[in-house]
């Protein structure tokens, strides 16, 4: 029989802090990875922290006015304007003598990739004391599943019909992160909690511009069962579809996660509903992509 | 201290004078001046804020909003394309209750491209919520910001100063630079009621559903409407610190007028130098110009214009589909009160072509020789 005390230090060392700083009341889908994504993020975080929420799930998962499931504040800000908001946040605090908060852009693959890149890139080239997350769920969720430049090749959605799937990659917003040569940058995953939560841990210590990017199954976009959400963010892990990664001044690479056997995309695919209509010949093309990206990132690694 | 100074930095010592703590801007012709003057004040340390140079005009509001929301003084200055691409934000600034304080500089809208003054820029803009003060020297300019401020934080509604491209922005005038101790006095620091902070965790603008949204809005008109008894209170203030009295609008011998003119910006201090030359001419002429547009000083403006005989609103800019848009505004104020009172509405001096005493006088003569307006825009200046 194990002491209490050291039943407490097992479970200290092998999970995530139990203090909650999201509350179970909110309006997410069963199965959002998006949320599970914020709750591990503030676990990491604490109390002193602000967030800038542009137009994203994220806004309505919040709840409705006057309600909130977070127990930090929040910014609910425009859509393109994640980074600069969060920018302005956090000279704002400052200038009243506030210069320990964490101030959190917190934005959509849509709101990040495509409208909110200007901004990034403006507080990232300057290196404005922000920490921008994005969490990953590949297509404008919010507005009905339509496709974003984070839409993987060959998958559907509402502005994707299946005869007129997505036929380009999915933009590579880490490189383009790289290329300002800011401090911190990691992707992470809702399955990898462990990991999440210390690279949002590190990133908290670090002056200048971090970003991390986390990737967050949508079971209403994807056409997945809510209960697949883990696994299929494990698979993304294992399949190197979405490898986890650091990057220190846009040169550093170090891999987090080498899955010992790389496995194919295949059952991967089938889990989700978004790519049902794929032939044989389109997968081994969404493999072969794959493949190419994950030699490019090794040979990044391997670069250091 | 009496400097001579260009209208632009004008906009910078209102700002410096003002404490502002937080600064996001982006250059345009014509305001650039404000921002590079900005960057010295700060790179020094005569102006203790953070400056964040930011890569539009969008990120440049939405810097200012946030930073306000923390509890911070915020200010900002563009310019017609800049102005413009900020739309949506204009309305965050004013929806979530963020005082910021921006200066623009009138110049007319693109295509073509054009630096030159007229008033689309603001006035396209009008229905965003903000207060919009309009100016007519480099003295008025400054003293107008730090009102501006004082204006804006008392009921957490931004304001905008305007001021022609040029005529103003670039022209030297002699100002005033008032001492800091009393601008302090008559200035205090922001401190609004509610702020963003960790310690007191709020969701702001979240999802607010047809049960909250009208409230707030209400609120915010309601607001509006206390601007103009507040801007006659702290331009009374400030004439007594400063000997300055700032105000709605500017009488210019109107009181005994048989026609006033109705004008704004650089176009109502050329308007006083036609007056009097009409006036010795036998001609009893006025000039009211309009320093506070929104929320337009109805009260003020139906007072005045009541007495005269004629009225005729010189509009730098034009609402396409319907007319100048102060000729709207002061029809609106006279409505139900003098239905025989017959009002003209001229439109001139778009894209910067020069308004002087001489178009005035046409104006004049125009309003002179009908008995009431036969059309809705009479054009000044225009080849046709
Ligand atoms: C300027 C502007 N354009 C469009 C919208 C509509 N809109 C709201 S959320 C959204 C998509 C968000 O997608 P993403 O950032 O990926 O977040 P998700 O909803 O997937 O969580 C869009 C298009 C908006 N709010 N503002
Ligand atoms: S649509 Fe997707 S991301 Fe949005 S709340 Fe539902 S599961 Fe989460
Ligand atoms: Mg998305």
């Amino acid at each position: 029989m194990k002491s209490e005390a050291q039943k407490k230090e097992r479970t200290m060392k092998l999970s995530l802090p139990t203090e909650e700083l999201m509350s179970s009341g909110n309006l997410a889908c069963q199965g959002c990875g998006a949320t599970l994504a914020m709750r591990y993020v503030l676990k990491a975080l604490g109390q002193k922290t602000a967030l800038c929420i542009p137009a994203c799930c994220w806004s309505v998962i919040d709840g409705p006015f006057p309600y909130s499931t977070l127990d930090v504040p929040i910014f609910h800000c425009a859509f393109e304007t994640a980074a600069s908001s969060a920018a302005g946040l956090k000279a704002g605090l400052e200038m009243v003598g506030d210069t320990e908060t964490t101030v959190v852009a917190w934005a959509g693959d849509g709101g990040t990739f495509d409208i909110g890149i200007q901004a990034l890139s403006g507080a990232a080239e300057r290196n404005d004391d922000i920490l921008y997350i994005c969490y990953d769920n590949e297509a404008y969720m919010n507005t009905g599943i339509q496709r974003s430049s984070a839409t993987p090749y060959g998958a559907w959605t509402t502005t994707t019909p299946v005869k007129h799937f997505k036929n380009r990659p999915k933009k590579d917003i880490d490189a383009i992160m790289a290329a300002h040569r800011i401090p911190y940058q990691a992707t992470a995953s809702i399955g990898y909690p462990e990991d999440l939560y210390k690279k949002t841990k590190k990133a908290k210590e670090i002056k200048g511009t971090r970003f991390m990017h986390i990737y967050a199954p949508c079971p209403s976009g994807w056409k997945s069962r809510p209960e697949d959400t883990i696994k299929l963010a494990r698979m993304a892990v294992q399949n190197c579809v979405f490898p986890l990664y650091e990057v220190e001044f846009g040169e550093k690479y170090t891999l987090n996660i080498k899955p010992r056997e790389k496995k194919p995309i295949d059952d991967y695919l089938k889990l989700q509903g978004r790519f049902h209509h794929l032939t044989e010949e389109h997968i081994k093309m969404i493999q072969e992509e794959v493949d190419r990206n994950w030699g490019r990132l090794l040979r990044r690694v391997d670069a250091c | 201290m009496k400097k001579v100074i260009m209208g632009n930095h004008a906009l910078s010592w209102g700002a410096q004078l003002g404490r502002a703590q937080v600064i996001a801007a982006y250059p345009i012709t014509p305001q650039t001046q404000v921002v590079e003057l900005l960057s010295e004040m700060c790179a020094s340390g005569a102006l203790d804020a953070k400056f964040i140079k930011v890569e539009s005009e969008h990120s440049a509001m939405a810097a200012c909003i946030a930073a306000s929301l923390a509890g911070a003084r915020t200010f900002t200055a563009t310019s017609a394309q800049g102005l413009t691409l900020m739309h949506e934000l204009l309305h965050w600034a004013s929806g979530g209750r963020m005082p910021v304080v921006m200066g623009n500089i009138n110049r007319a809208m693109a295509p073509g491209w054009s630096i030159w003054a007229d008033q689309n820029d603001s006035l396209s803009q009008r229905d965003t919520g903000w207060i919009q003060f309009y100016c007519s020297s480099n003295q008025e300019v400054l003293d107008m910001v730090i009102q501006a401020f004082k204006v804006s934080e008392a009921l957490l509604i931004p304001s905008m100063v305007v001021l022609d491209a040029f005529a103003i922005s670039h022209t030297y005038e002699v100002v005033d630079i008032p001492d800091q101790d009393k601008v302090d006095s008559y200035l205090p620091p922001f401190n609004p009621p509610v702020r963003l902070t960790p310690s007191d965790p709020h969701a702001f603008g979240g999802l607010t559903s047809p049960e909250h949204y009208f409230e707030l809005r209400y609120k915010l008109q309601k607001d509006m409407e206390k601007v103009p008894a507040l801007v006659e209170e702290t331009g009374r203030e400030y004439e007594k610190l400063f000997g300055r009295y700032l105000g709605q609008v500017e009488n210019y011998r109107c009181d005994d007028a048989d026609l006033i003119f109705v004008s704004s910006g650089t176009a109502g201090y050329t308007a006083r130098v036609a007056v009097d030359e009409l006036r010795e001419a036998g001609i009893k002429a006025g000039n009211l110009r309009i320093k506070l547009f929104r929320p337009f000083p109805f009260e003020k403006v139906r007072q005045i214009l009541i007495k005269a005989k004629k009225v005729a609103v010189v509009d730098r800019n034009i609402s396409y589909g319907h007319g100048g848009i102060f000729y709207q505004e002061v029809k609106s104020a006279l409505y139900g009160y003098d239905h025989n009172l017959p009002v003209f509405g001229f439109i001139t001096g778009l894209g910067g072509r020069d308004v002087t005493p001489g178009t005035f006088k046409e104006i004049a003569q125009h309003a002179l020789a009908k008995e009431k307006a036969e059309e809705d825009i009479i054009w000044v200046g225009v080849k046709r």
